[in-house]
């Protein structure tokens, strides 16, 4: 038996292109953020309020990732922003390679920001870097208020904490400590953000609105 | 699930290593940090399944799983963070700045030769 040293990068190919999606990224001084959260937490609906809600001021193109169908491409087609649907065919999450193709595809000249809805899994997308300026956890509060103590990675790697549909806390349909989630998140990452929205009736967007338009502006100096 | 591709990726940088050798991997240790969210179990089942037929075929696989590093904000010491105790172990503040997560790594690779 003899051991041989070999000390080489895994999924190096996907490092590359994600640098090269950075860097592209860079040049042209856009903001992309990259929504990662469970199926079914909110992102695509989060996506189409605010695409709407700031069409006078924000110019937003989405590249949308599902294991199948371009249910979600077409939901935000249809507020008149462009989007490309990525299927995975299975695949548990979204490559640079993918998102690279995606990027030749939108009008980058006509965009402020590009979303990445990545495939619904609060695990696997957080292997794969995809040359975003930010990833954006999304967690709704039917999900539990035990996710950044169960999957603590990707909220230690987040920029930004969505707390979506909190319009069901009212009436105590459901139970959660945002309290707890809020420690929990920091303990983790001290400079995350925290949003508790509601994608349903609006209610908190205003302020998930100005630091996403704030990013923009850093982007662009 | 994303292990399939952690495993193909694997099987293609260890084929071309065994054919440099002219020998037969028997055995390989990776590395990896916590956001390559790497279950062995499943890792180790879709590699042996790719395996099949290839040089690689029969190979056991070791999985080293490194943890979160973080700096404190104080005393500037840099010490694995443990998750759920997520402070720093020298002066017990919970300030801290994370650092960039150990990537993945086929470290070592071990050949049957005569
Ligand atoms: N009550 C409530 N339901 C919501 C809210 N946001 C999204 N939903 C619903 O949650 C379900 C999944 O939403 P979707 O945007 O497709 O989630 P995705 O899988 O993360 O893209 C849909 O039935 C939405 O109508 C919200 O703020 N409140
Ligand atoms: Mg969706
Ligand atoms: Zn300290």
């Amino acid at each position: 038996m003899e051991k041989v040293n070999v000390g080489k990068r895994i999924l190096s190919a996907n490092e590359q292109f994600a640098q090269q999606n950075s860097q592209l990224l860079a040049q042209r001084r856009q903001l992309c953020l990259n929504m990662i959260s469970s199926p079914g937490s909110g992102k695509t609906t989060l996506l189409v309020r605010t695409i709407s809600d700031l069409k006078d001021e924000l110019r937003m193109g989405v590249i949308e990732g599902d294991l199948r169908t371009d249910i979600d491409a077409q939901r935000v087609r249809a507020t008149q922003a462009p989007a490309i649907q990525i299927e995975t065919q299975g695949a548990c999450h979204l490559s640079a390679k993918q998102v690279n193709d995606a990027l030749e595809q939108l009008p980058l000249d006509a965009l402020d920001v590009i979303f990445i809805e990545n495939v619904g899994n609060l695990v696997c997308p957080s292997a794969f870097e995809l040359g975003e300026n930010g990833k954006v956890v999304v967690l709704s509060v039917a999900e539990g208020d035990d996710k950044p103590a169960k999957y603590p990675a990707i909220f230690a790697k987040s920029k930004v904490m969505l707390i979506n549909k909190i319009d069901l806390l009212s009436g105590g349909l459901v139970e959660f400590d945002i309290e707890r989630v809020t420690t929990d998140a920091r303990r983790l990452n001290k400079s995350i953000e925290i949003f508790p929205v509601s994608a349903r009736t609006g209610a908190g967007m205003p302020q998930w609105y100005d630091w996403l338009k704030e990013q923009v502006r850093q982007t662009r100096r | 699930m994303h292990e399939a591709a952690v495993a193909q990726d694997l099987l293609e940088v260890i084929c071309k290593e065994a054919r440099k050798q002219e020998a037969r991997p028997v055995a390989a240790r990776i590395s990896c940090g916590q956001l390559n969210a790497i279950n062995d179990e499943v890792l180790c089942f879709a590699f042996e399944a790719i395996a099949r037929g290839t040089a690689c075929e029969g190979m056991t696989l070791q999985v080293e799983h490194k943890s979160m590093q973080a700096r404190c904000s104080r005393c500037k010491d840099v010490f694995d963070l443990n998750l759920a105790e997520a402070r720093c172990p020298s002066c017990g503040v919970d300030d801290f700045e994370l650092l960039p997560d150990a990537p993945l790594v086929l470290e070592e690779i071990e050949f049957d030769k005569e």
